[in-house]
């Protein structure tokens, strides 16, 4: 893998994204073994350092590294001399002089990675970063479909809720644009980022088209519908979004409950999907609010596998970063 | 790159010392007295003396070849941060003022959004006394509109005015409240000074970052629309109509804004407008660096781009030299806003609005006049006569008996923008290694050189 950082899909061809996807296959299989740990980043000290509060995708990365053999400390921004002060390109500063191989942030504002990444020689992985990207979510949003449905190209994904604040929509959209599929965005209005579609439009200009393939030849790549019940008609993948309380606060809905009857992944709407649609969620879940709980434990839901393939994905990903080739077993 | 100055004594009656000076066979650019041609200009005891072809050389005096530079009275900028008293890591007065010099300005207002605030005529008088001991240039104070620039009481802006205000702002914030707009509109008709609006609504800007549109949906930055500008602009128009007071609206930034104002003065309103260099010739896709633009030297969220208001799109940037040369809006006027390094060198949405680019702004207008958008005697008009009369300041015309300032510039020398080479200590510019054509030479206030390049 030809780069430093990882901060966001946007810049990944869709050689580089199947590349880490190939890899994850294996690093999956060595999830499989008795033994979890394999050492191709023996001797390597991986910093995690997260300025938000986060279960899922600190451990993940935390084990990730750990089954690679890499050393990992974790810093938090409680506790730490962000408490005292330090701006975030000290902490940066110091991170390079501790001899920091690998960092991997989380932080509440867009573009702190990218801050960061320009102070460090070490590798940077955005763990997401405000509104803007989560990239190593994407990674395995993108490789729990195609393991479940075998490829991307030409498929509906219909991600469904408060897209405006969503880092994990952004990432996806990217992600599953530039292997062909075909993105709805669906959500109230209010939630919706003014210019979504105008901006990837112009982003896949600029890459050179969406990995080659048709979705975007007849329709464009994302488009946005305030109609679950319809953006759901023939959709591949369905997935919610987290909704959170406070945006009702900032007048942006009128109530969970309105919310929850517009825009909740019901059996009687998942049932207008394709015939084993999947149905998927970034966590954490707000049961009966975004998704029912009989959806989210249902046939369909791949949500648990998300976690598991998310540890496969950010092994494959700093092993790549590391300098590790994806045609090499581990 | 070698530059040299001296500073002038900045009397309020100047010295009258200053040695002849003779500019000779530059392009003379006069727009108040409508002279464009080549000819000689004499400046004699700090006041211009004549101007026409063919002048002798005084004795004892010295001479500038100006061949193949414009000659232009030295350039007004009614909007610029200073940053003294209480931001003097930013910016002082002094250098500033010097930075002012090697832009080709002689004469600038500064804003009263320092600390404290410039609420007091003890205030005003330490600003216009620190100009005179430190400045390059003429500094003239605007004063806030209200107490402590919070929008609750009106500032005494009779005493303001006595102390030297020019105009009254509470730049960087609103005056929001419309009662409160309208009392301080009304009870400008005392002081018969332009009350100066920084446009936005707060409500649809809390907590944005950049202009509201695709980059900002790409970058997950909360969006700035335009009509947090608009609304206010259009609110502020009827209360000029109800009032009968002089609104100058500061930094217009959209194409939307310029309608609100072009139909006031078809209403015979005494509304004004000024807009920004940046505004005028840059646009939001800088904040996504080199992803948006295969030319873009910047990075990502690079915080030199941000700046309140935004930076907007090619329309708006196209309707805004539109409107400049059409008239509705007024003038050119920098909106200089040095930071500190760490003020901009940190997350975008902790770093500090603004952009330092006095030492740019000349640079960038004639980009304009370059790209073939506006005539050069035009852009001159609008960075120095039209200024001038927007808030009427004695400035901007090399009228006999005016006083000597003037700038020398040569409208075709590249230059690289170095921050480090700038004399603002506001090193925070989105044009940074960016070439420019264009560059103030000599700059002269009161007939003394003050900046000599």
């Amino acid at each position: 893998m030809r780069r430093k950082d990882v901060l966001d899909l946007d810049d990944f061809s869709a050689e580089e994204l199947t590349e880490v996807l190939d890899s994850a296959v294996s690093m999956k299989e060595v999830l499989a073994r008795p033994i979890k740990r394999v050492p191709p980043l023996r001797g390597k000290t991986i910093v995690n350092c997260f300025y938000e509060a986060s279960t899922r995708t600190r451990v993940s990365f935390e084990l990730a590294a750990k089954n690679l053999s890499a050393d990992v400390v974790n810093i938090t921004a409680s506790g730490s001399s962000v408490e005292k002060g330090e701006t975030l390109v000290d902490t940066a500063r110091t991170l390079q002089a501790l001899g920091a191989d690998m960092v991997i942030i989380r932080h509440p504002h867009s573009g702190a990675p990218y801050l960061v990444a320009r102070e460090l020689d070490a590798c940077v992985i955005n763990a997401g970063d405000g509104w803007h990207a989560h990239p190593t979510q994407g990674l395995l949003d993108l490789f729990t479909v195609r393991e479940k449905l075998g490829s991307l190209d030409g498929k509906k994904i219909v991600i469904v809720g408060d897209v405006l604040h969503s880092r994990v929509a952004r990432s996806d959209i990217w992600g599953f644009t530039t292997l062909g599929a075909q993105v709805v965005l669906c959500g109230p209005p209010t939630l919706m980022p003014p210019g979504i579609e105008t901006a990837i439009a112009e982003g896949l200009r600029r890459k050179g088209g969406n990995g080659g393939n048709g979705a975007t030849k007849e329709h464009a790549a994302v488009r946005v519908q305030y109609d679950l019940d319809k953006a759901v008609e023939d959709a591949d993948v369905v997935m919610a979004l987290r909704i959170q309380k406070e945006r009702q606060d900032a007048g942006l809905f009128p109530s969970l409950r309105e919310y929850s009857r517009l825009y909740c992944l019901t059996r009687a709407r998942i049932a207008r999907a394709k015939f084993g649609a999947l149905v998927m969620h970034p966590g954490p879940m707000n049961e009966g609010i975004e998704i029912a709980p009989d959806v989210a434990y249902g046939v369909q839901s791949v949500i648990e596998e998300q976690v598991t393939n998310g540890v496969a994905v950010r092994m494959a990903l700093m092993y790549l970063l590391a300098g590790g080739r994806s045609d090499l077993a581990v | 790159m070698v530059a040299v100055a001296t500073k002038p004594l900045m009397g309020d009656t100047r010295s009258g010392h200053a040695a002849p000076v003779l500019i000779r066979g530059g392009r003379v650019v006069d727009p108040a007295n409508g002279i464009d041609g080549v000819m000689d200009v004499l400046l004699v005891d700090g006041k211009v003396a004549e101007v026409r072809q063919g002048l002798g050389i005084p004795a004892g005096g010295r001479t500038i070849d100006a061949d193949g530079l414009v000659v232009a009275p030295g350039l007004v900028d009614l909007h610029a941060h200073l940053r003294e008293p209480g931001f003097e890591y930013k910016e002082t007065i002094e250098s500033g003022t010097r930075a002012a010099a090697a832009g080709g300005y002689t004469t600038l207002c500064c804003m009263p959004n320092t600390e404290p605030a410039l609420d007091t005529a003890a205030a005003v008088e330490f600003v216009r006394r620190t100009a005179k001991a430190t400045g390059y240039v003429r500094v003239y104070p605007i004063g806030a509109i209200t107490k402590g620039r919070k929008g609750k009481q009106l500032a005494e802006m009779a005493e303001l005015a006595e102390a030297g205000a020019v105009a009254f702002s509470d730049d960087g914030d609103c005056v929001e409240n419309s009662a409160m707009m309208r009392s301080a509109l009304e009870y400008s008709l005392i002081v018969r000074r332009p009350i100066v609006q920084h446009a936005e609504d707060k409500a649809l800007t809390a907590g944005a970052q950049m202009n509201e549109g695709p980059v900002a949906a790409r970058l997950g930055l909360k969006g700035w629309p335009r009509q947090g500008e608009e609304v206010i602009v259009a609110r502020d128009v009827l209360l000029a109509e109800l009032t009968g007071a002089h609104l100058h609206v500061a930094h217009l930034s959209t194409a939307g804004s310029i309608e609100y104002v072009r139909r006031a003065k078809q209403r015979g309103l005494r509304v004004t407008a000024e807009a920004t260099p940046h505004h005028l010739t840059l646009t939001d896709d800088l904040v996504a660096g080199h992803w948006w633009s295969a030319t873009a030297s910047l990075a990502p969220y690079d915080a030199s781009t941000k700046v309140n208001p935004p930076l907007r799109t090619n329309e708006d940037s196209a309707a805004l030299v539109a409107a400049l040369n059409d008239g509705t809006i007024d003038c050119v006027a920098t909106d200089h806003a040095p930071h500190g390094v760490s003020d901009k060198h940190c997350e975008y949405a902790l770093a500090a609005s603004g952009i330092s680019n006095i030492e740019t702004a000349l640079g960038q207008l004639l980009s304009v006049v370059h790209a073939g958008k506006m005539g050069l005697a035009e852009m001159v008009a609008t960075m120095t006569s039209r200024p001038a009369a927007v808030f009427g300041l004695p400035a901007g015309t090399l009228s006999a008996g005016a006083t000597a300032d003037v700038v020398i510039f040569d409208p075709e020398r590249e230059w690289c923008v170095d921050p480090q080479q700038m004399f603002s200590k506001g090193k925070n510019t989105p044009l940074a290694g960016h070439f420019l054509r264009g560059q103030a030479l000599f700059t002269l206030v009161g007939g003394e050189v003050v900046h000599e390049h």
